[in-house]
C-alpha cells in the first residue's frame, strides 16, 4: 500500500435490486487490488453493502464517498429519503420496516444497521425526517 | 474439502461453475435472511439456502462465500444467473432439504 489518499465516488439508483451491491463490490474488489489486509476487506465490504442495499430499500437510492487513507477507510452514505423517525429503535436488532415483497427476496431481518455497527469501528448516523439520512462509518486500518 | 469436492462427492446439480472450483470451503453455513447470513456466515462457507435471486449472490461475494447451494429445488431466476456467470461465483443446486444438503458435506468433510 502506498500513502496517498484515495476517493472513489458512487452513485446509488432507486429502486434498482438488480445493481444494488454494485458499488459496494466496487470497493471490495478496489481494496483487494490495493493490497488492504483481507479482514479490513471484508468488514468495509459487509457494512457499505448493508448501508447501500438500505438506501435503495428504505430511501430513493443516494451516494457512496469512501476515503482511503493509510490509517483508515471512511464510507459516508448519503440519501434524500424519508429519514429515519427514532434512530436508536432502528439500530435495535430485529427491528425492521421492510415491506413484505422485500421481505421475500430476503431482506428484513433488521440485522443491517447492527451489521454496520458491528463491522466498523466508528458509525454515526444522521437523519431528518422528510430531507434524508447520512451514515458515516470508518474502518482503522489497524 | 474443496467446492470441486462438494460437487463430485454431494452430487450436487451445477447451475454455474465459478472462476475457482478448487477453493477450499471452511463450513457449511445455513440462513435465508440476507443481512444474518452477512453478518454471520463465517468466510468460504459453503452457503446453503433456498434464495435464488440476485442478493444472494452479492452476499455470496461481499461476505467471501465459497459457493452457494440451493436447496429444495430452489433456482436461480434469470438476472441471478447472468451475475453467477458475470461475478465467477459457483452456484449447485439439490432437490434435498436446507439441513440434509449441510449434513451432505459435513460428512463429505469429515469423512
Ligand atoms: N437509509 C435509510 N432511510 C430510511 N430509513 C432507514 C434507512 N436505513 C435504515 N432505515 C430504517 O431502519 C430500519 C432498520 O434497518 P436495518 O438495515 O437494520 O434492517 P432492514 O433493512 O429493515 O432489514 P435487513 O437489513 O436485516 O434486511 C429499517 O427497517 C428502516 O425503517
Ligand atoms: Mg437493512
Amino acid at each position: 500500500m502506498n500513502n496517498d489518499t484515495i476517493v472513489m465516488s458512487y452513485v446509488v439508483p432507486a429502486d434498482d435490486f438488480t445493481r444494488a451491491g454494485e458499488a459496494s463490490s466496487n470497493v471490495k474488489g478496489k481494496l483487494k487490488k490495493m493490497g488492504v489486509p483481507p479482514e479490513i476487506v471484508r468488514k468495509v465490504a459487509i457494512a457499505m453493502y448493508e448501508g447501500e442495499i438500505n438506501m435503495v430499500i428504505h430511501a430513493t437510492g443516494g451516494t457512496i464517498d469512501v476515503t482511503v487513507s493509510p490509517e483508515e477507510i471512511l464510507m459516508v452514505l448519503k440519501d434524500q429519503g424519508p429519514g429515519i423517525e427514532n434512530i436508536d429503535l432502528a439500530m435495535q436488532a430485529g427491528y425492521s420496516t421492510a415491506p413484505d415483497n422485500i421481505r421475500s427476496l430476503g431482506f428484513g431481518a433488521g440485522m443491517g444497521l447492527p451489521n454496520m455497527k458491528r463491522y466498523t469501528d466508528e458509525m454515526e448516523i444522521e437523519s431528518k425526517l422528510g430531507v434524508g439520512t447520512t451514515v458515516t462509518m470508518k474502518v482503522k486500518m489497524v | 474439502m474443496k467446492v470441486n469436492d462438494i460437487i463430485e462427492k454431494c452430487g450436487f446439480k451445477v447451475l454455474n461453475l465459478g472462476e475457482s472450483p478448487d477453493r477450499e470451503i471452511s463450513a457449511p453455513y445455513c440462513c435465508d435472511l440476507l443481512s444474518i447470513a452477512m453478518g454471520k456466515m463465517p468466510a468460504d462457507s459453503a452457503w446453503v439456502t433456498v434464495m435464488g435471486n440476485i442478493n444472494t449472490l452479492a452476499v455470496a461475494t461481499l461476505a467471501d462465500a465459497s459457493c452457494i447451494i440451493l436447496a429444495e429445488g430452489s433456482r436461480l431466476d434469470e438476472a441471478a444467473l447472468q451475475k453467477a456467470k458475470d461475478q465467477g461465483i459457483t452456484v449447485l443446486m439439490t432437490e434435498l432439504p436446507i439441513f440434509d444438503a449441510a449434513l451432505k458435506i459435513y460428512q463429505g468433510q469429515h469423512a
